[in-house]
């Protein structure tokens, strides 16, 4: 099973995986550039592995939660591949990628439950809850949909995740280690694995977790002069 | 590749509307159009944010439409062009980035167009696809307002003028919302300023003072320019006169005066930079350009100076794909090299680029 997979929820990054193993990867260092560094990063990716569209077995993207803007760059270019390659394209929550790669710290610190939160901007978080056992391995269970609040609202279990360590005093219960982790691409690809390696089955559904509104108001009867 | 006729797919997304366009050569196969326009009605306005939100939604049924109505195959096209400004940001950078992909997917060339040179590309479609000499366009929406002379739609393109505050189409539906009347404005107002007496209110006409204009040998800051947010500042003040004297709104004349107001400045300026430039063919271009008393005025002033006026079919002067592909494949075929994918969309990019050239 050879995957290319997109994230663009935080940064931007692309990966390329056999059976969850991860063969080339490409993260940006910066959240603002997704438009611009998804497709030459998909190309050189490809190149460098010596693989075309006709070798992939399916396209796999971050659905977010995440800014809209960027979120939107990774999944209308894994849309678009998925349709010019004729491809399935599989939608993964992108905080589930940051829980299949602090899963093992949150086992050997035992904790069975925890949450994953990474920034929202306007001084909130992307989170959601997980719980993981070992069986036979470490599996990574989501607990709940994703949300959006401030930090303060979030639960009172350890909390990993790039966006623990933006409020490290006003989450309510930072975890010691990974509070640095973003989504990424290849973490997407392993969280991935260990759904299908698992019997699981992945959705063709890439409806962006917008999880807010788009802001915009309906405007009120004109203004009236106060003078 | 085929250079003479190529086979060109054009990708735009600068506003609300998704289009894909498929022309070969000069002969347009499809202009299909998905738009988000009835998303913001309720709000009287286009919300970039859901304007983004639909182009995600839209594009690969967009492309797929597409391409079964110009039937062809991905893998026929020749390039693919793609608005890469000026536009909405949020908007712009869903096309680019699904025509990065596209490109990637496919290993076609790529080109990074500009929006309002693809509105003059239109009149490349057709007729051997010749544009006439001495060509000037004007441009009219929802989103820009501007004239240009268009010297070599490839490589000289200037602009003349530009409103420097709303576009014409958003102060219509500005004054539409004002007068209670429906989105877009454009339509709304030009309906209701037929039964109106557009001499009922006298409202200003924007930049029209001397120290604004100057004179030919010596112009002033803004002599083809316009502004349309004072008018639409005069238009409140008229509305909150009659609520304040509890009087019924006299919507048809305040909507005909208005429009007067917009379509004489419009006019008046188009000619002044005509025939200044030596313009003796003018194209129009947006989706105001359907404004029937728009369309009369320009048409009959410019044929006092001799000038030509070129309106293109409705579909094809409002924002679609088959106008990016119409300036996509004269890049082609006068062998302009591609953009490549690494270029960014720039939502202020200036007339003056026609394509972006490649990334160094
Ligand atoms: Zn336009």
């Amino acid at each position: 099973m050879l995957v290319l997979s997109l994230d663009s929820s935080s940064i931007a990054s692309v990966a390329l995986s056999r059976d969850g193993e991860v063969l080339e990867r490409f993260d940006t260092t910066d959240t603002r550039s997704h438009a611009e560094a998804l497709a030459p990063a998909v190309q050189e990716l490809m190149a460098r592995a010596g693989l075309t569209g006709a070798d992939l077995d399916a396209v796999l993207v971050g659905t977010g939660p995440g800014p809209f803007t960027g979120l939107r760059a990774g999944l209308v270019t894994a849309r678009t591949l998925g349709f010019a390659w004729d491809l399935p394209v599989h939608g993964l929550c992108s905080l589930d990628a940051v829980a299949h790669r602090v899963g093992p710290l949150a086992l050997a610190a035992g904790h069975p439950e925890f949450a994953v939160a990474i920034d929202a901007r306007r001084k909130e978080l992307y989170w959601r809850r997980y719980r993981v056992a070992e069986e036979g391995g470490v599996v990574v269970l989501p607990a709940g949909d994703p949300q959006v609040s401030a930090p303060e609202q979030l639960p009172d279990v350890p909390c990993y995740g790039s966006g623990t360590a933006l409020y490290p005093d006003r989450v309510p219960r930072p975890a010691v280690e990974g509070t640095d982790v973003a989504p990424s691409a290849a973490d997407l690809a392993r969280a991935a694995w260990s759904v299908t390696s698992r019997g699981g089955e992945l959705s063709t559904d890439t409806s962006p977790l917008y999880l807010r509104e788009s802001d915009a108001k309906v405007p009120g009867a004109p203004k009236r002069a106060t003078s | 590749m085929n250079t003479a006729d190529p086979l060109v797919m054009g990708i735009e997304s600068s506003c609300d509307e998704t289009g894909v366009g498929i022309v070969r050569g000069t002969e347009l196969l499809t202009n299909t159009v998905s738009s988000s326009m009835a998303e913001h009605v309720r709000f009287g306005g286009v919300i970039p944010e859901i304007a983004s939100r639909a182009h995600l939604e839209a594009f690969v049924p967009t492309v797929r439409t597409a391409l079964a109505d110009a039937g062809v195959r991905m893998a026929e096209i020749d390039a693919i062009a793609v608005t890469s400004g000026p536009g909405l940001a949020g908007a712009l950078m869903v096309g680019v980035a699904a025509a990065k992909a596209l490109a990637v997917a496919t290993g076609k060339p790529l080109y990074a167009i500009n929006h309002l040179v693809a509105h003059v590309g239109v009149g490349l479609l057709g007729d051997g696809g010749e544009l006439p000499p001495h060509l000037g366009a004007l441009l009219v929406s929802g989103g820009h307002t501007e004239i240009l002379a268009v010297q070599d739609i490839t490589s000289d393109v200037r602009l003349l003028g530009s409103t420097i505050d709303d576009a014409a189409g958003e102060a219509y539906d500005k004054v539409a919302r004002l007068l209670g009347l429906s989105y877009p404005g454009g339509p709304a107002i030009d309906r209701a300023a037929a039964e109106g007496d557009p001499e009922a209110f006298s409202f200003p006409r924007g930049l029209t003072a001397g120290k604004y204009m100057g004179s030919a040998e010596n112009p002033g800051p803004h002599r083809y320019d316009m502004s349309f947010s004072g008018l639409k500042t005069a238009v409140a003040r008229v509305v909150e006169t009659f609520h304040a004297a509890r009087r019924p709104i006299p919507v048809a004349d305040v909507a005909a005066s208005f429009q007067e107001s917009v379509v004489d400045v419009i006019s008046r300026k188009t000619v002044l930079a005509c025939t200044e430039h030596g313009i003796t063919t003018l194209l129009m271009g947006g989706g105001v350009a359907a404004n029937s008393r728009l369309r009369e005025v320009v048409t009959q002033r410019c044929a006092r100076h001799g000038i030509t006026v070129v309106v293109p079919p409705l579909s094809l002067c409002t924002d679609n794909g088959a106008m990016v592909a119409a300036l996509g494949s004269r890049l082609v075929a006068q062998g302009v090299a591609p953009t490549g994918i690494a270029f960014t969309a720039d939502p202020g990019l200036p007339v003056t680029t026609v394509a972006m050239p490649a990334a160094v």
